[in-house]
């Protein structure tokens, strides 16, 4: 209990000091995850969107693999993005092993499938007569495609912010890609292992703080804009 | 005019995302050195070493002061002895800080390294409960140790990596003719830092080099229980890699860092390390 006071105290005082390593640390975190969100964003929801409304031979087959590789296992993620970048590896002379770069790379694996599934599901959820108002009202085949996504938008918010927390949380992919150098590819979840390897639980548990307060922030940015863009659409009311 | 303004948004978002993103960026990059502005082409070299090296704090004692003399700075990767090898077998770093002699020979015979140095030796304890249910304590001879433990079926952290230490302890089971198996036995898969915790928690005995466990002692409850055999003795050797097998590799600054280490005033700096914070040094100069 001692330890978690010392933690929570810790926390306030590394974030009110802005020490130059922690302050790099996080601002690395948040660029490789958002990094790795917006790549991952700009595949999942076209591919997603494209995956619900077209047919085409092997449909269900491909969700399915979609919707399982949600689940892929960071370590996993990461030691085929290790084999792949490795001196040797197929992409190997491209040397990207143990950069910031590696790391996106491997996160972008991670958060896509999220991103596409639930992009996926929320069109799916969508009304017939949603597409069929849109063509009544003049829409090209592409318009009314267009409508459907923006109508499954909150689904497809949800799947960012779910995506988020996937990968600014994630250790084993980045330790295992990144190499947690310091000054390099240290990012808040490996300086936690670092840190309590070496027996310093309560900065550990500092840097965790602070790795829970930027996820706040990132999706309480999201929520905002989320309202103010949407504020003319109705929500649903319990009478 | 609702449509302009929903895509005004999303662009905006987009927008913020990558901002962040370039602000980290910058931000990286100006305080990666934070005392090296004035020296603009300091040129980056990558270590593959223990976590025994780096969670010691060894090396951010003697980096900056490489940093200085070479112009190099070096990107450490801590893993285990097994993974740094293979790192170094890939040609995915530059130059190899390790102790497990047997591996380290084998590298440089198969013609992935060259010129490997010796640098320095600390040494292992086994370290247990102060309960001590295999009474250990105070004995000088690992072997019939590890015997007693095995015996008494004493609970026993591996470290269970394929790290130098965890092939040290394999080397004494070895020499005690005993195969460690059993519920006793605990295989952690894991740096040194986190087997000292597991055994801390579990009150077990443990193999340890000196140098984690003096920095780690006072965070812990287990006690010196053997010390002082030469089966417990750890050589660490520096091997830059082949460059005629990895073209892609800075063998000049490899073989810099092999040298500075080697150098009188590196070797003067690693027999210091310690002294002042805990009354004796860690790790012992042994370059000839």
């Amino acid at each position: 209990m001692e330890t978690i006071l010392q933690g929570i105290k810790e926390g306030i005082y590394l974030i009110l000091q802005m020490d130059a390593e922690v302050v790099q640390v996080t601002l690395l975190s948040l660029q490789v995850s958002l990094s790795a969100l917006v790549l991952s964003a700009l595949i999942g929801i076209p591919a997603g969107a494209a995956s619900a409304l077209k047919k085409f031979p092997g449909k269900r087959l491909l969700l399915n693999i979609v919707y399982t590789l949600m689940g892929l296992p960071p370590v996993l993620a990461g030691l085929l993005v290790y084999l792949l970048l490795t001196y040797r590896g197929p992409l190997g002379r491209y040397e990207l092993l143990f950069t910031p770069a590696a790391m996106i790379i491997a996160q972008v694996l991670l958060a896509t499938p999220i991103i596409w599934g639930l992009t996926a599901r929320a069109v799916m959820t969508l009304e017939q007569n949603v597409y069929d108002t849109a063509v009544t009202l003049g829409a090209s085949r592409r318009q009314a495609s267009f409508t459907l996504v923006r109508e499954a938008r909150n689904g497809i918010i949800a799947a960012l912010t779910t995506a988020f927390g996937r990968v600014i949380a994630e250790v084993g992919a980045v330790m295992l890609v990144g190499g947690n150098i310091r000054w390099a590819t240290r990012v808040l979840t490996t300086s936690i292992v670092l840190e309590t390897r070496t027996g310093n639980f309560s900065t550990a548990l500092a840097l965790g703080m602070i790795l829970l307060t930027i996820s706040f922030l990132v999706n309480l940015i999201i929520i905002m804009l989320e309202k103010r863009t949407f504020r003319y659409d109705n929500t649903i009311q319990i009478t | 005019m609702m449509r302009f303004k929903k895509s005004t948004w999303i662009v905006a978002l987009l927008a913020i995302f990558m901002m962040t993103a370039i602000i980290g960026c910058g931000q990286q990059e100006e305080s990666a050195a934070p005392d090296q502005s004035a020296q603009p082409e300091l040129k980056t070299l990558k270590l593959a070493t223990t976590t025994s090296t780096d969670d010691s704090g060894l090396l951010d004692y003697l980096l900056p002061e490489f940093q200085k003399d070479a112009n190099y700075q070096v990107e450490v990767i801590a893993v285990g002895t097994g993974q740094a090898i293979e790192m170094g077998e890939a040609g995915d770093v530059d130059v190899l800080l390790v102790h497990s002699r047997a591996a380290e020979d084998q590298f440089v015979e198969e013609g992935y390294g060259v010129d490997r140095r010796d640098v320095m030796y600390n040494d292992f304890l086994i370290i247990g409960p102060a309960e001590d249910p295999a009474g250990i304590k105070g004995t000088t001879d690992a072997v019939a140790a590890l015997k007693a433990i095995a015996e008494k079926q004493a609970a026993f952290v591996s470290r269970g990596d394929d790290s130098g230490t965890h092939k040290k302890e394999l080397a004494i089971w070895e020499k005690a003719t005993i195969e460690p198996a059993g519920e006793w036995y605990i295989e952690a898969g894991q740096g040194m830092g986190d087997t000292f915790m597991m055994a801390n928690e579990k009150k077990a005995y443990t193999l340890i080099d000196r140098a984690t466990y003096l920095a780690l002692k006072d965070k812990y409850q287990l006690e010196p229980m053997v010390e002082g055999d030469t089966a417990l003795f750890n050589p660490y050797g520096v091997i830059p890699l082949n460059p005629d097998k990895f073209p892609n590799v800075d063998y000049e600054g490899a073989t810099a860092f092999a040298e500075w280490l080697t150098s009188e005033k590196g070797q003067k700096m690693i027999g210091e390390y310690g002294v002042e914070e805990f009354g004796q040094a860690l790790f012992i100069p042994d370059a000839k």
